[in-house]
């Protein structure tokens, strides 16, 4: 167990996004995490990664206790993530998305990079290394030099995955990886996340809408609704829930 | 340069010579991770070396053979050139082929070993396994995605390389003496061939027929050691693997391999080669790309373009020739060159081309000389897998664009009654594997290659083609037919993408039309036109006004030349769907297949011969998102004005 969840609650004011959620996470599995719209699926990744504060519940992370994180403490604990709504700087090259991924593992400082010489030198080479490797791996060699803003959608996405990479995570949260894509690059990019957590053996956990893809890569499935967890199991387990159909279908009051 | 070679008749001891004489020279480079790594000539040899000694460890046996799917990557070099070290013989296919399209060569060859590059052909040799029990191993370079892959027939490159190089140091004489037992005669390899005529047959070379003629090509174009070659076409084309290995192993010169198809843009500016080759269609869609970035410039840049280009189109193409240009036209040149033609040859990573090859197809004239006028050396030379791709070359200074060059020295060219253009040289294949009877038909018995080309010599001596023989026909009133002559006049345009001309014991000439996505899109555009992808674009009327007109400046152009100033095209219709070569239409080289088009569309070839003015089309179309659906809709049918033979002068 890498990562677990126990009563995990958030409300703002009154609005009560999650309440009393523990679900767990294996290593090396895929986890997918569920819901209608509302459900308290991006909270509960924000929560995992610090961007929110629960405020009731624990998370257990490589047997190190938290009652919240902090997100540059998740970061350096080795949790990485990429956003519903891509986060990258636009007017900056593909390369330099990625390069900024490494931002932890620099140990230079200011002069030194401003220089560059010396340690700097062999720094930036090692890291250009590590992120060219990622590049061959997501396969957007042809992209390298392009800034991002001038990207279609999906590859955009695919470089957003290839900046939390670079962070070499253990863990990465992915807030839907698919949204608004086509079918093509849906395929490719599932691809891609079971090749992730393949080849990386990195354990991932995403929120997903495509009901599809959910159930063919994840190995395990929690479903949430209205902040409550209603099933949690394999996805034919949850595929075949009362709840988790009510959820989605509706159900008469 | 004679005197070095001499003695070296096959591929492996060029490669061990250049091993010995240039070792520490560049042979092939690759961009890996974002850097230019690179194999000297002794690296390679080595890598060959001990590929060689694995293969044989693992029962490859002298003759056999062995297949190969990959792009252009130093590994499958290294792994063609271990195969002939042993005396097998290397078989590459193209790598876009679907899994089907594989199985005949294997079954036909009998072949048991496989060299693919990535899980993606793996994968297409697992699943025609069943049907091709002979193939008994298939090694591999890239292991990604391939963890779970248990079947014993599989093995990494990687490890095939660690047998060998053990195999090699327990007995290291034995490749020199498997070397030292190739004879010129041997065969080198084998190429399918695309298939334009039916079932794809393999054309067998010797060492001697794919070295002979690279090697007096590269003399006529003074190709040394120092020479650049980008690798950017697929390898089972006979013509990549003579840029790509005869010819650098007869003069020692490096291979780059470009990152993937996507870059080969920016690989090519990077490394600069200094000797070239592109078919007619990417030297167009380059031409299109700069077109459509100078359209988007600022006035200034326009008009400087504009300016400069109409000086080049005047003196470039002369000043290349080195035939005399006033000096102040000159001077102008000198200043285009600085501002214009310098950087635009830059971006197209052409500056340091020395000479430049386009073949394959006819090349606009307009296309041709741009090139040309940029004082880029872009030649055309004439050649096919049967006869190791050097017929024709056009020496520096008898440039035309629209003959294929006189004869390469030491072949012999005639012309038989058909107009069939017939070859004799030392770099005729041998035969057509296991088809005695196509290798009859195509090489008579005192050895003239029927090319099934029709053509003639221009008053210089050049070759100019017009067609193939089998398609050459005559209108129903016996006016000379010559579809792709026709086909090729329409390409020109940059709007239209394809054409099929139909019109053989017909009435008149009534053509298919596919426009251009990327040129028609983008005069959409300047239009503010809407549309929703290429069916809809192609069904505007503007659109057809557009094709239209493109139609009619081909006839008045046929109406000056007497001969077929009668096959002047009176209607046509823009097909709903582009010609794909996934569906059939067109040849993996994207040649048309008229015949396999016009049974297919029957229904559109006959309205255009009746008096319909639309015709009715349902069809299943794939869209960009991998749903399918049904288009139908009815196909508009337009005429075009023709023009009489003596009113054409002043139309044109």
């Amino acid at each position: 167990m890498i990562l677990s969840v126990e009563g995990v609650s958030l409300a703002f004011g009154g609005v009560r996004a999650l309440q009393e959620v523990s679900f767990d996470v294996k290593e090396h599995e895929i986890r997918a995490i569920i819901g209608p719209n509302g459900a308290g699926k991006s909270s509960m990744l924000n929560v995992l990664n610090g961007v929110y504060h629960p405020q009731k519940g624990t998370i257990r992370f490589k047997d190190k206790l938290f009652h919240d994180m902090d997100s540059h403490q998740a970061a350096e604990l080795g949790i990485a993530r990429t956003f519903q709504n891509i986060a990258l700087f636009k007017g900056m090259s593909v390369l330099d998305n990625i390069m900024t991924g490494r931002n932890l593992k620099m140990r230079c400082n200011f002069l030194q990079q401003a220089l560059w010489v010396g340690a700097a030198r062999r720094e930036e080479i090692e890291h250009r290394r590590a992120v060219e490797e990622i590049i061959d791996f997501l396969e957007i060699q042809h992209i390298r030099k392009t800034p991002v803003g001038r990207l279609p959608y999906g590859l955009q996405k695919r470089v957003e995955l290839g900046r939390a990479l670079a962070a070499e995570p253990t863990v990465l949260l992915l807030d839907e990886p698919m949204a608004g894509m086509n079918l093509e690059e849906k395929r490719d990019m599932c691809r891609f996340i079971l090749d992730v957590n393949e080849h990386y053996g990195t354990t991932i956990v995403l929120i997903e809408h495509d009901m599809g893809v959910v159930m063919d890569i994840s190995d395990r499935v929690v479903v949430l609704d209205y902040g409550r967890k209603i099933a949690d199991g394999s996805p034919a387990d949850v595929r075949g829930n009362q709840a988790v159909i009510d959820a989605y279908l509706g159900v008469a009051h | 340069m004679a005197d070095e070679l001499s003695g070296l008749d096959t591929f492996p001891k060029l490669l061990m010579h250049h091993a010995k004489v240039r070792g520490a020279r560049p042979a092939i480079r690759e961009k890996d991770l974002g850097i230019w790594q690179t194999w000297t000539w002794s690296e390679f040899a080595d890598e060959a070396r001990c590929l060689a000694a694995g293969l044989a460890a693992q029962g490859l046996q002298r003759g056999s053979h062995i297949v190969l799917i990959s792009d252009n990557r130093p590994r499958l070099y290294a792994m063609m050139a271990a195969a002939q070290c042993l005396g097998a013989i290397p078989v590459p296919l193209y790598q876009d082929a679907v899994a089907t399209e594989m199985a005949f060569p294997i079954q036909n060859a009998q072949i048991a070993f496989a060299f693919a590059e990535d899980q993606e052909q793996v994968d297409k040799l697992l699943e025609i396994l069943p049907q091709c029990p002979t193939l008994k191993r298939i090694y591999y370079d890239d292991p990604r995605g391939m963890r779970r892959y248990a079947q014993p027939e599989l093995m990494a490159y990687d490890k095939l390389l660690e047998l060998g190089r053990e195999s090699h140091r327990r007995d290291p004489a034995y490749v020199e003496t498997e070397i030292a037992r190739g004879a010129a005669g041997d065969t080198a390899g084998m190429f399918f061939t695309s298939g334009t005529t039916g079932v794809a047959k393999g054309v067998v070379h010797t060492h001697a027929s794919l070295l002979g003629p690279s090697l007096t090509a590269a003399r006529m174009e003074h190709l040394g050691e120092r020479d650049v070659i980008l690798a950017y076409l697929p390898p089972a084309w006979i013509g990549q693997n003579i840029f790509s290995c005869a010819q650098a192993f007869v003069t020692g010169y490096c291979i780059c391999c470009p990152e993937s198809a996507e870059t080969v843009m920016t690989d090519m500016r990077e490394i600069g080669p200094t000797y070239y080759f592109a078919p007619p269609r990417v030297l167009e869609n380059l031409l299109t790309q700069v077109s459509i970035r100078m359209e988007d410039a600022s006035s200034v840049k326009r008009w400087l373009y504009r300016f400069f280009m109409g000086v080049a189109n005047r003196v470039g193409g002369a000043i290349l020739d080195g035939k005399r240009v006033g000096f102040l036209e000159r001077i102008l040149y000198w200043i285009g060159d600085l501002l214009v033609y310098g950087p635009l040859r830059n971006v197209l990573g052409m500056s340091r081309v020395k000479v430049g090859y386009t073949a394959g197809e006819a090349i606009g004239p307009d296309l041709f000389r741009f090139y040309r006028s940029i004082g880029i050396n872009l030649k055309q030379l004439y050649g096919s897998t049967e006869t190791a791709v050097f017929v024709c070359i056009q020496p520096d200074g008898q440039v035309k664009a629209d003959t294929a060059g006189p004869a390469v020295p030491g072949v012999e060219l005639k012309f038989s009654p058909e107009r069939e253009l017939l070859i004799r040289s030392p770099g005729l294949f041998r035969e057509y594997y296991r088809n005695p009877e196509a290798t009859l038909q195509a090489k008579d018995t005192q050895g003239w290659f029927h090319t099934g080309d029709a053509g003639y010599f221009d008053p210089d001596g050049h070759v100019k083609i017009i067609d193939r023989v089998k398609d050459v026909g005559a209108l129903a009133d016996g006016t000379l037919f010559a579809p792709k002559y026709l086909e090729n006049k329409l390409k020109f345009f940059s709007y239209i993408r394809e054409t099929v001309c139909f019109g053989h014991q017909r009435d008149k000439v009534c053509a298919f039309i596919n426009i251009d996505p990327d040129a028609v899109g983008n005069w959409a555009e300047k239009r503010n036109m809407p549309y929703s992808g290429y069916t809809d674009l192609a069904s505007r009327d503007e659109v057809y006004d557009l094709v239209r007109e493109c139609v009619e400046r081909v006839n008045a152009d046929l109406a000056a030349e007497p001969e077929i100033a009668g096959s002047q095209i009176h209607r046509f219709l823009i097909l709903h769907k582009e010609l794909e070569a996934d569906d059939g239409e067109l040849t993996r080289t994207r040649k048309v297949r008229r015949g396999f088009i016009g049974e297919k569309y029957q229904s559109l070839l006959e309205a255009l011969y009746s008096p319909q003015t639309t015709v009715h089309v349902s069809a299943q179309v794939r869209y960009e998102d991998g749903r399918t659906g049904t288009y139908s809709a009815d196909l508009k049918i337009r005429d075009a004005r023709t023009f009489p033979p003596a009113a054409a002068k002043r139309a044109a």
